[in-house]
């Protein structure tokens, strides 16, 4: 058999069909996630049409995008404000007992993001293609899965088929060689690398990131730099499995146990790309020579180093329309620009480590007069984890509001929103117009570089407060 | 299952000279807590179409009059990037269009789209910028040509899947195609880990 790469063997050992020029190839699904957001529209389809979900076992619920993260509201009773938040929630509670899904409800101290709470769990696993009806699916991708989003009609195909047609998409490897600097952080990483290739760069592609800066990577970061794929257009991004990847999955409360795992890790150690194998694109970054990264404009490719200058484009009207929705000109320093709203959380950096890595910051100080820091778990157990260490004592401190878990102002669905004309410094993945609410102006970053501008109430290199 | 079949499709367009139009723009995520897929149009673009009081912006081109009744929306590269919201080729179809055009259109509004007989059709770059200076042009989209037809009568050919396309000239539905696979995934099932 010739090399393949990792996604070539993820794909061909789930093909039900294989594609034609006529018909694209039927997929098999091995872990469909469902959130309140998206499903509701496939669960109807599926009653119009008298089918049940094929495989409830290999369906997995949370709920989390239009979820609050008062305390009082998911656990004192206290009513959700937004009415149809609330059905919408209570709609995937009936729909998930009626098609007998696993549900983490809003009380249940498991429940958290969908991207956090899956590879939490231990249901993200090598080799396995995952499926949800949402873009940062790609998230999983760093266990070694082929995992992508899709829309709700797809998510109505799985529910029925625990399928999906699917053409075969072409792969692009982007090695990461050399080691990154004190206080860069995987965020940087991962900005620096769309900043490279663009926010269509990886359009038709499934991206394997690999070299030796990926390779000394934490699972949680693995998964920063994955999650971020769609921000690049890519499909999907994977790296493969690998100990760490091993290490972090042992023990998790739905992980193969026994001789189940010891064969699981047999199997598993067979994915990585066969040496030879060919892409249909390679990228290489040295990731030696980055620095502290942080987006100036309304889409994730618009972003510098953090001692950058906003960059100027003479007569694109495109580029001069963000900057005018920014408040920016080209030639300014980001740098010291007052900020209003700082947000750690989101699918990108609500794990335990980059909570200890705003929090070290952060540590003895606090926040600037003027500053609203919200700081929102990624999940239940992240936020156990954190108070089990002080973590949430740091933030409440240094006067920063502590939440329970969710999306929050990553989208702003639950009434955490930045406000018109405020900048917000945010570890999510998007600085889209009104992402984080109607006219706020996001400005993308790390954990570390959202606490040091808490601190300082301005745009902060972090690495000025490390000592 | 059958849905309407489309064929061909002619209609003057609205030009939206921008780049990178995300699913945020096309439908705002404060809309999404809804669980139907009706009545979306009112919200499409809303943060560009209507003023922090809800009027609508009288320079914003879905607003200007000769945007009423057209079915095919031009845009600049990277069209539907972002989030993978079905909510945005449903809010469209609810404005009345049927085809959207740009020399770049992200994978899973294009495959959502798809699904919802929404016309992703990606075309090059100076065919697309053509478009995009002479908005209100009336072109005609032959589906089963794959074919564009500007106004001086110049075609030009555009990618488009073929099984998508064999489902839309038809009015396949593609789980009924899913569900006609049930032996095979059986089998499938059977083997796999
Ligand atoms: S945290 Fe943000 S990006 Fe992640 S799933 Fe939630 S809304 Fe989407």
């Amino acid at each position: 058999m010739p090399p393949q790469t990792l996604f070539e063997k993820l794909w061909n050992q789930h093909l039900v069909c294989p594609e034609t020029p006529d018909t694209p190839a039927v997929l098999y699904i091995d872990l469909h996630l469902i959130h309140e957001v998206t499903s509701p529209q496939a669960f109807t389809v599926l009653k119009e049409r008298g089918l049940k979900v094929r495989c409830p076992d290999r369906t997995f619920a949370t709920m989390d995008h239009s979820t609050p993260t008062l305390t009082e509201q998911v656990f004192g009773g206290v009513p959700i404000t937004n009415d149809s938040a609330a059905r919408q929630i209570a709609r995937l509670e009936e729909n998930c007992r009626e098609q007998g899904i696993e549900l983490l409800d809003l009380q249940d101290q498991r429940r958290g993001i969908v991207h956090v709470i899956g590879p939490e769990l231990g249901l993200t696993r090598p080799g396995s293609t995952i499926v949800c009806g949402d873009s940062h699916t790609s998230t999983h991708g760093a266990f070694g899965a082929l995992a992508f989003g899709i829309g709700t009609t797809e998510v109505g195909h799985v529910f029925a088929t625990q399928c999906l047609l699917q053409r075969r998409p072409k792969t692009l490897a982007i090695d990461v060689t050399g080691e990154l600097p004190r206080g860069v952080a995987a965020k940087d990483l991962i900005l620096a690398i769309i900043g490279r290739i663009g926010v269509a760069g990886g359009t038709g592609h499934v991206i394997e990131y690999r070299g030796d800066a990926i390779r000394a990577l934490s699972m949680e970061e693995r998964m920063t730099v994955c999650n971020m794929s769609i921000e690049a257009g890519a499909r999907a991004g994977m790296i493969a499995p690998d100990q760490t990847t091993f290490d972090y999955l042992r023990g998790r409360p739905f992980a193969p146990r026994g001789e189940d795992w010891d064969r699981a890790v047999q199997r598993w150690q067979q994915l990585p790309t066969d040496a030879g194998a060919r892409f249909d694109r390679q990228v290489e970054i040295d990731a030696s020579s980055l620095e502290p990264m942080i987006t100036y404009g309304t889409h994730p490719g618009m972003v510098m180093p953090i001692s950058g200058n906003v960059p100027s484009h003479p007569g694109d009207a495109v580029f001069d329309k963000a900057l005018r929705y920014m408040g920016l000109t080209a030639g300014e320093s980001i740098r010291n620009k007052p900020v209003q709203v700082v947000f750690v959380g989101s699918c990108t950096n609500a794990r335990l480590s980059d909570l200890r890595q705003a929090a070290d910051v952060l540590r003895g100080n606090r926040i600037a007069g003027g500053v609203r820091m919200l700081v929102v778990p990624g999940s239940q157990p992240v936020k156990q984890a954190a108070e089990a260490e002080g973590l949430d004592r740091i933030f409440v401190e240094a006067g920063a509001e502590w939440r329970e878990s969710g999306c929050s102002m990553c989208i702003g669905m639950n009434g955490d929103t930045v406000a018109a004309g405020q900048y917000s410094v945010s570890t999510s993945n998007r600085n889209f117009e009104g992402r984080q609410g109607a006219g706020a102006r996001t400005l993308l970053a790390s954990p570390a570089t959202a606490a040091a501008t808490a601190i300082r109430g301005r745009v902060t290199d972090p690495r000025e407060l490390l000592s | 299952m059958k849905t309407k079949p489309i064929t061909t499709l002619k209609s003057t367009t609205v030009a939206l000279p921008v780049t990178n139009v995300d699913t945020d723009q096309i439908i705002p995520a404060r809309f999404l807590t809804t669980t139907t897929r009706e009545g979306l149009g009112r919200h499409a673009f809303a943060d560009w179409r209507y003023g922090p009081d809800g009027t609508p912006k009288a320079d914003f081109v879905l607003n200007r009059p000769e945007a009423q009744g057209c079915r095919i929306l031009v845009a600049g590269r990277n069209f539907g990037c972002g989030s993978s919201r079905e909510h945005a080729p449903w809010a469209l179809l609810d404005c009345g269009f049927q085809a959207v055009i740009s020399s770049e259109i992200a994978d899973i509004f294009r495959s959502n789209a798809l699904k919802n007989g929404l016309l992703p059709i990606a075309v090059e770059e100076s065919v697309n910028d053509w478009l995009l200076a002479h908005p209100g042009a009336e072109i005609t989209i032959d589906l089963e040509q794959t074919t564009l037809t500007l106004p001086d009568g110049r075609s030009v050919t555009f990618p488009i899947e073929s099984f998508a396309r064999y489902c839309l000239l038809n009015g396949v539905d593609q789980l009924g195609f899913l569900l006609g696979r049930d032996a095979q995934i059986t089998a499938f099932e059977s083997t796999h880990p």
